[in-house]
Parts: C-alpha cells; structure tokens; sequence
C-alpha cells in the first residue's frame, strides 16, 4: 500500500507522524508523478487559497483530477475538504477546488480564530467515545448535491464529515489529536487496506 | 471557555492554527489594496500594521498598533487569516484586537515597546499570540507566558538576513545541546537559558520547540526564504521585503513558491530570475545600537 500527503504548505508532518504510528510509510507528495502510483492521498489543513493556487503553479490540479477518476482514494481534512469540494459558497477571485465531491462547503462557516474550538463530536460508523475534534476556522458543508453521499457527523447545525466512495472529507483536524481512528478508518474502509496491530 | 463540551482559546486550538500555516508565507500590509496583493500572490495569512519596519525606521516616533479601522478593513478585504501587531506588554492593544477578532496577534519588537520589564500575559487572552526570539530560552519564556507561535526577530526593515540566521543558527545549537544532556543537567540549563524547567524537559524530550517557529525580521528575496527554511523555520514572514520592492506582486508570488519548492535549486532559480529591484537594504553594522529592534524585549 502507497499512501501519500499533498505536502505543498500546512499541517503535512502532522498526517505523516500519524501514518509512521500506524505501521504505514507515507510520502510528501510534492510533484505531479508522484501521484501516479498512489493508493491513497491525503489533504492536509492548511490554507485552501494558497494550496489551490500552489497546486496550480506547480501542475498538480490536472495530475490530481485524473488520479482521483482512475479511482485514488481522497481523504481532506479542513482546507483538503474545501479543495475536493464541488462548490465553495465564499471563494475568493478564481478559487474553483478540484470539484470532485458533489457537496457545497463553506469556507470558516464557525467565524474567525477566536471561534476556533475542540469538542466531542459523534461520527457514525467510529466505535467507542465521542471523537476529539478540533475545528480551526474550519469549513462546514451546506448543502448535498448528491444522494450517494453520506453523512458522518454534524457540528452547530452543519455537516462535518462526509463519505462519497473513496472519498472522505472532515471540517476537523484528526491529526492534531492523538486519535487514530479517523486515519484507520480512511486506511482500512475507504483504501481498503489491512492495518496489522501493533 | 466552555459549554457542553466545548472549548475555545485552548493552547491545542491556538498553536493548531499556526501548524495550518506551515510551509507559507505571511506578510506584512499596510492597507487593504496591499493585503488583497498578498491574497492573490499565496500569502497564508496577513499582517496588518501602520507602517513597515523599514518606514519605521526612516521616519522614527513611537510606533503603536495600527488604526482598527485599517485592520478591520484589511479583515473585511480578504479571507485569509489576518494577524496584527501590539506592542510588547502592550495588554490594552492586545484587548482592542482580540475585541476586533484578528486571528493572531503578534507582541512585536518592530513597535515601540510599551513595558520594558513584563510582556504581556498571553494565558489571559482567546486570541493566539506569536512572539520574536534570538534564542531558546527567550523562545520558552514567551511559551511559558502563552505565545502559541514563535519566530526569528532578525533585524527588522534591513532587508538583511543575517540576524534572523544567526537567531535560528543560535536556537538549532541550542536545542541539539538540550537533548544530549543528562537530565540532572537539565535545570542548570534551565537556569542559565532563563527559560522554565519543564518546558527544557519538553524540548529535550522532543528535539524541537513544542510550538511552530517561523522565520522573520531581513528576508527580502526568494532565496533568503528558501535559506531559512533549510535551516528548519517552519514558515516565513515577509515585512518590507515585498512591499519595498519594485514589483511587489511578483516579489510576492516568487517568495511563496520558493517557500514551497525550499529543496529544489532549479526552481529555485527560476523564481528568483526578472523579479526586479529587491529592497535597497542596510548592513547591520551602520546601525547605532539605540537603533536595533532584536534587543527590545527580554
């Protein structure tokens, strides 16, 4: 299994320490061949303007469409939501996404910083207590624009986690956390992978 | 703050959202027409201010927190997070800005100071501060106060990149020291670095400060960003550098990329071709020492 992380700018390590814990060695993803023979990508947090136009820059929008229709699995988390989403309700001049999960998000839909917060957060199918979540200016999902997918978790009135496929897509930041679920569920349901216990 | 579980202003929240800006580029405006330029170019975030510390220098005076008006006109021109200055031990200015709601505010050597003794309490604010450092223990005091973010202090408004590398060379010696000590060692260290005790254990134990520590004060060309990054920042602030700049826009944009591309010379080549005139730029060592900004603070 080849598991990556976009590693243009924002919280890159922090997915990566968390892969390198679950026994599965993860690559920074930097340049458009190297998306070629990927089992899975992560999204990481982090600017969603500056990453967007970075992946412009540097080629890897186009790579990273045809990845995701050859069947890539795709997991964003906060920013990496918002550029798999299909509209952004407050783009800013020129801000598209990747437009590949058919959900409408917007952009710091819980306020500037100061409304930043962590909460205990319900996510279907994750077994066991309520999920660690941390929301950082974080996105929200709006509206569905397709039946097929399927909601995980809600948080003041918007949709926080969603799964289409192989695609899932979190407002929050599971790598901040010290909880491995998230990335175990992306690994073993979403990759389809068999993490061995350690 | 807390209600059915919920909590904001914690220090997980507070150094979370400095770690989503890690491998960009912030940069310091003026204006919201500036800050929209930065917007466009890739900026990770903005940091509002009256003037840049190179004007500052030029013109001289107390140099105080940026009108609100400003701020909040650079808050309603773009959607990247905006950061804005107070001045050290300023606490009132922090309050006005936290009341404004900038993301982050940054405790700066670049104004005039307001306390020459105490910075402020940090714990106290929701807000997360970012504060400058020349050394480990100067790093870990403004953590123990509550600074959720550090960065370099070079030598503001230079345009020269030599005291920001000598704070983090000073910082990289430091720490490598710190973790190849036997732990009996460790509170001499402890005292001699001026710096709290289980933060020296913490830092020990890691190999790394425990908050993101960004690059600042002299970077004024896509190399010097790059060069700071090799030498383990986390992420650059640009003050004059771009906006003393001839080409301002694509100063900026050259910067970004090469923050992103740190590793690959021949990108790195490429981003630093036709980019015009960089900031005209002063040696450190005209500089009288009533004139320095790195040795205000403690």
């Amino acid at each position: 299994m080849k598991l990556g992380v976009l590693a243009l700018q924002g919280a890159v390590s922090e997915h990566l320490d968390v892969l390198n814990d679950l026994g599965v060695e993860g690559l920074a993803v930097r340049y458009a061949e190297e998306l070629e023979d990927l089992d899975g990508l992560i999204l990481p947090g982090g600017e969603s303007t500056t990453l967007e136009k970075l992946m412009r820059r540097f080629g890897l929008d186009v790579a990273l469409r045809q990845a995701l229709e050859r069947g890539m699995a795709c997991w964003g988390t906060c920013a990496g939501m918002i550029l798999l989403s299909q509209e952004i309700a407050n783009a800013i001049n020129g801000q598209t996404g990747l437009g590949h999960l058919p959900v409408k998000v917007v952009r710091n839909c819980f306020g500037r910083q100061v409304d930043s917060c962590e909460t205990p957060l319900e996510i279907k199918g994750l077994q066991g207590e309520a999920f660690p979540a941390v929301f950082i200016r974080a996105p929200g999902v709006s509206d569905i624009l397709d039946p097929q997918i399927e909601v995980l978790a809600h948080h003041q009135d918007m949709i926080v986690a969603v799964r289409y496929g192989r695609v899932l897509a979190t407002s929050f930041h599971p790598e901040l956390t010290g909880d491995h679920r998230l990335h175990k569920f992306f690994i073993e349901q979403v990759v389809g992978c068999k993490l061995v216990e350690r | 703050m807390s209600e059915n579980g919920k909590k904001t202003g914690t220090l997980k929240v507070k150094s979370g959202l400095a770690q989503m800006l890690k491998g960009g580029v912030i940069m310091d405006v003026t204006t919201p027409e500036e800050a929209v330029i930065a917007q466009e170019a890739g900026a990770v975030a903005v940091m509002a201010l009256e003037r840049v510390p190179f004007d500052i220098r030029q013109e001289g005076g107390v140099a105080r927190m940026t009108d609100p008006a400003v701020t909040q006109k650079i808050m309603d021109a773009v959607t990247i997070p905006v950061m804005a200055k107070a001045r050290i031990g300023h606490f009132v200015e922090a309050e006005i800005l936290e009341a404004l709601g900038v993301d982050y505010i940054d405790e700066s050597e670049v104004l005039t100071p307001a306390d020459e003794d105490f910075h402020i309490d940090k714990h106290a604010f929701t807000v997360p501060f970012v504060c400058g450092a020349k050394n480990l223990g100067e790093a870990l005091r403004r953590i123990g106060e509550g600074a959720a973010m550090i960065r370099t202090k070079g030598e503001p408004g230079t345009g020269n990149v030599v005291e920001a590398v000598r704070h983090m060379r000073t910082m990289n010696q430091e720490i490598r020291r710190l973790k190849e000590l036997p732990r009996e060692e460790v509170m001499t260290f402890a005292k001699e670095a001026g710096a709290p005790y289980e933060l020296c254990l913490m830092v020990r134990e890691e190999g790394r400060l425990p908050v993101v520590n960004f690059a600042a004060g002299g970077i004024a060309t896509p190399a010097d960003a790059a060069l700071m990054m090799k030498l383990g920042c986390d992420g650059i602030f640009v003050g004059s550098g771009i906006f003393k700049s001839s080409d301002p826009a694509r100063m900026a944009r050259a910067i970004v990329d090469a923050t992103a591309h740190y590793t690959d010379a021949k990108r790195l080549a490429e981003y630093s071709q036709g980019l015009g005139k960089a900031m005209k730029g002063i040696e450190i060592s005209t500089l009288a020492p009533d004139e320095l900004m790195a040795t205000r603070g403690w």
